[in-house]
């Protein structure tokens, strides 16, 4: 299967028609139609339907289709998974995980639905967020739970208010969140992305914590307006230099392999296995970017 | 009873959304939709069959429905149509219009 970046993904609120049919639009890896914070409870019926009719109906083309459902601790997680399930989305994003049964149970319910559906077994990822205090005490069991586990993800609101943190621009509070959620998800071989910032207008600001989330190791960030998705992008894309980089060192290695010989130096620095598996990401992300 | 009404609404007047108004009756017999739609000219024929194709298959026989459309897919409008049929059946009576 080809290896999809997930640089950005769009939240779109799952009531809104006009927004659904044009969510493929606007250049996102993924796309998140939202049945939880952006749907009031008492519309939580029709936005299901509306979103099980837009996956059956709209093309999206290569979008990644990620559907919020509410958390399986309110009325209407289940109900939101038994419905959405049948029209097979790439993923369900999964709010407020907090135990590795959270995930088994939502694991369950996918299998017998593809099962049932003649759906490909374990094909609708799973990506759960990390919320709360208890989630990130058991981030590790969360995302060892399933083979479904595809992408971990967090809420910053969520979680700051959940360990009385202040929210504040600068996210220092978020620092320990980031780095133990990007932990788990490397120990397991699986992508993580960042929370949304929330000052939609101060793209100053978004390309800084950008910046910041992909030094410490990030793949991508969840955006709440189409305005954020080209520059996280542009922070995504790597520079000319890099690519010429990558290219030589990805050169450099194949010569060496040819003369049976695992290291090398280029430029007078060691070329090694974890330097190659850099360069292949920064070519990959240059690929998606359309610079190379 | 035998003589309740039940009422229905889903949707909303925004662009490329509908709202959608049903009522059940016992006096009501077979299918009555009334849409207002400013594509109508072009595109009530299909509006309809697209309303009476959602009703099909939920199995419903005797329905007044009214669609004020502003410009919305079949599967909005197939959505909001099924919403409103079923918060309907849930409901327990109504007022007559």
């Amino acid at each position: 299967m080809k290896k999809r970046l997930r640089r950005t993904a769009l939240y779109i609120p799952g009531n809104d028609p006009s927004m659904i049919q044009n969510a493929g639009i606007f250049g996102s890896d993924s796309i998140v139609l939202d049945l939880e914070d952006a749907v009031s409870v008492d519309e939580k019926d029709s936005a299901r339907l509306l979103v099980r009719n837009a996956l059956k109906n709209i093309n999206y083309g290569d979008t990644e289709v990620i559907v919020r459902i509410n958390s399986l601790f309110t009325p209407f997680g289940k109900e939101d998974l038994e419905v959405i399930g049948r029209v097979h989305p790439d993923g369900i994003r999964l709010p407020k995980a907090e135990s590795a049964q959270d995930i088994q149970e939502v694991d369950s319910f996918l299998s017998r639905i593809e099962n049932e559906e003649g759906f490909e077994e374990n094909s609708i990822k799973i990506m759960p967020s990390i919320e709360s205090a208890i989630g990130l005490f058991n981030v590790f069991e969360i995302v060892r739970a399933s083979n479904r586990v595809a992408v971990i993800n967090f809420g910053a609101e969520d979680y700051t208010s959940d360990i009385g943190a202040e929210r504040t621009k600068e996210g220092k509070e978020l620092f320990d969140i980031r780095t133990r959620i990007l932990l788990a998800a490397r120990v397991v071989g699986i992508e993580v992305q960042d929370s949304v910032f929330a000052h939609a207008h101060d793209i100053e600001g978004l390309i800084r914590e950008t910046k910041f989330i992909k030094q410490l190791g990030f793949d991508g960030k969840s955006v709440i307006h189409p305005a954020q998705i080209e520059p996280v992008h542009q922070v995504f894309t790597p520079t000319q230099e890099e690519i010429n980089r990558a290219k030589r060192i990805i050169l450099a290695i194949e010569e060496a392999k040819k003369r049976k010989s695992g290291v090398i130096s280029l430029d007078g620095r060691m070329i090694d296995a974890p330097v190659v598996a850099k360069a292949h990401r920064i070519l990959k992300y240059a690929q998606a970017a359309g610079v190379l | 009873m035998k003589d309740q009404i039940k009422i229905g609404q889903a949707g909303t007047l925004e662009s490329s959304d509908v709202l959608v108004f049903v009522r059940f009756s016992p006096l009501q017999k077979g299918i009555k939709i009334e849409l207002e739609s400013p594509s109508e000219k072009c595109f009530g024929k299909i509006i309809i069959r697209k309303i009476e194709e959602t009703l099909n298959l939920l199995g419903i026989k005797n329905i007044y429905i009214k669609a004020q459309d502003r410009g919305a897919l079949d599967c909005t409008i197939s959505a909001r149509v099924e919403t409103a049929v079923k918060r309907a059946q849930k409901s327990i009576g109504g007022k007559e219009e």
